[in-house]
């Protein structure tokens, strides 16, 4: 009896160092960038632009960039998904297709990111003519999130018991009605909530930007969308491997990497509070 | 009673329906004539079919893949599978109430609302006078007329199932199909729901499932006995309970089985 205490104990003991281990990980990668990143932090910083390959001045344009790529991201990849969960979930039979487009979506979902920036490069940049250009990045990154957004989305219309769409049925609504008026609208929090989680790992991702819109240094803003900008995580990858003064590139460099957390955290928050404030208004 | 039931005429006719999930075979060649503004209840053990032979007649069946039917139903003597027959219309003239309470997650207002909205009311007035009426025919409108825009999820299961009953109510239909409507209900709201009914008789027709015998023989004019797939025995109520033609029937209403 008293060995398997002890053995239980051992082992709680291990789990317990191993799960603070992960904390304090995380912990340390935060703490070390904000501590070299919070110097290099000011107005200025956020506002102006770069300067002598963005050693000196500011990341305006890289914010603004990354900025535009994830509206661009969201306006592609959030009604696509959206129809095609709604696809899934309320029209399509279980055939053997449909098993086929799952499929199809969790190899989607599987491609590394550096493959979806080739394609990106071969599809948009080259053959649709986009050029290196917000059009083309947007397009790329929406095709990476776009299974993500599709399973999140599915699951929160499954969510939505079958009840409320056989009440409405009953009294006469056809399917698009009910899913419209008696589905959606109580689904469309958690799909959203899902999509922003994903667009907000694509504010983050290098691979698919590299070839398919990011600039290495451009001191202006665009004009239209196709042009090329700068952005956050490859003005990261820049900064931290491609000049040749890397200790004067450093202040910047982790100020640069500080925003890009920052703005990746407040996405996720942002989405967790919407998760929270409709979880309490349907209980079904 | 006897003589009551039979001058009524057919509102519901069926006739050799049988229904098939898949391969399997849920009903078996039912044929059965339900009279206008009578209450009929359909009995059975679980999984007899008599749901399913409920869902036919609004062809809720539908919405279930690989579902198949052989046989016809006709309500006015009007064929409810004939190619024209929009399924929606059908559903305006044939309401269902649900065997838990699926209020929708609105207010008491849009629920109620709701169907009207479907086919196409829009005006106000007309939507909260098509409210007022149904929810005073529900027997709800006194306990939630200060209240019609809160949340439909406040009010309680006896409640949400009137609410429900009101909203099945404010598409005018005629024929009421409730599926064990009482079954995730208290006793008091039992009773209610009952009493409602019972109010209701003079306008609708209904046909009820129940697996509560006592609640056939309270509300129901004719019932029907279920058994694997094939309806065993129909006829007047009284009758049916007090001297079944049916051995299967008698064991299954003296509790022998079931």
């Amino acid at each position: 009896m008293r060995t398997v205490n002890h053995r239980d104990r051992i082992a709680e003991w291990c789990m317990r160092v191993l799960t603070y281990a992960i904390v304090a990980a995380v912990a340390y990668i935060i703490l070390h960038i904000v501590w070299n990143g919070a110097p290099a932090m000011s107005w200025a910083f956020l506002t102006e632009m770069p300067r002598n390959s963005g050693v000196e001045g500011g990341i305006y344009p890289a914010i603004v960039g990354t900025g535009l790529l994830v509206l661009g991201t969201m306006v592609v990849a959030l009604p696509l998904g959206m129809a095609c969960a709604i696809y899934l979930s309320e029209y399509a039979s279980q055939s053997r297709f449909t098993s086929f487009i799952r499929l199809a979506i969790a190899t989607l979902a599987g491609v590394p990111s550096i493959v979806f920036g080739l394609f990106g490069l071969g599809l948009f940049v080259i053959f649709l003519n986009f050029g290196s250009s917000i059009l083309a990045g947007s397009l790329t990154l929406a095709c990476m999130v776009l299974p993500t957004v599709i399973v999140a989305s599915e699951e929160s219309l499954r969510a939505v018991p079958r009840s409320q769409r056989e009440g409405s049925l009953a009294l006469g609504a056809s399917q698009w009605y009910t899913v419209s008026h008696n589905v959606l609208p109580y689904a469309v929090p958690g799909m959203v909530t899902g999509s922003v989680l994903a667009v907000g790992r694509a504010a983050g991702e290098t691979a698919p930007i590299l070839l398919t819109v990011a600039a290495s240094f451009l001191p202006r803003l665009p004009q239209t969308v196709y042009d090329q900008v700068m952005a956050l995580p490859y003005h990261l990858y820049i900064l931290a491997t491609q000049n040749p003064d890397a200790e004067a590139a450093r202040p910047n460099q982790y100020g640069t990497a500080l925003v890009l957390l920052l703005l990746v955290l407040g996405v996720n928050c942002a989405a967790i509070l919407i998760r929270y404030r409709f979880r309490k208004k349907y209980k079904w | 009673m006897t003589s009551e039931t039979s001058n009524a005429r057919a509102k519901i006719e069926i006739e050799g329906l049988s229904i098939f999930y898949g391969d399997a075979q849920a009903l078996h060649n039912v044929t059965m004539n339900i009279p206008e503004n009578r209450v009929t209840a359909l009995i059975g053990p679980s999984g007899c079919g008599k749901s399913t032979l409920l869902r036919s007649i609004n062809r809720m069946n539908e919405i279930i893949e690989g579902v198949r039917h052989e046989g016809t139903i006709r309500i006015d003597s009007d064929n409810i599978h004939r190619a024209d027959m929009h399924v929606d219309n059908l559903r305006k003239r044939v309401g269902m109430v649900f065997q838990k309470p699926n209020p929708f997650p609105k207010t008491i207002f849009d629920n109620v609302a709701y169907g009207p909205r479907v086919h196409g009311v829009r005006s106000r007035g007309e939507l909260a006078d098509v409210v007022e009426k149904s929810l005073k025919r529900a027997a709800l409108w006194e306990e939630v007329k200060d209240r019609l825009n809160s949340s439909a999820l406040a009010l309680s299961g006896g409640q949400q199932q009137r609410l429900c009953i009101a909203r099945a109510l404010a598409v005018g239909p005629d024929i009421l199909l409730m599926d064990e409507p009482t079954s995730a209900l208290d006793p008091r709201s039992t009773s209610w729901i009952e009493d409602l009914i019972d109010s209701l008789r003079s306008d609708y027709t209904i046909v009820i499932v129940t697996h509560n015998m006592q609640q056939a023989s309270r509300v129901s004019d004719l019932t029907g006995f279920l058994y694997e797939g094939k309806l065993v025995e129909f006829g007047d109520t009284t009758q049916l309970f007090v001297s079944p033609k049916m051995k299967q029937t008698e064991d299954y209403i003296t509790g022998r089985f079931g």
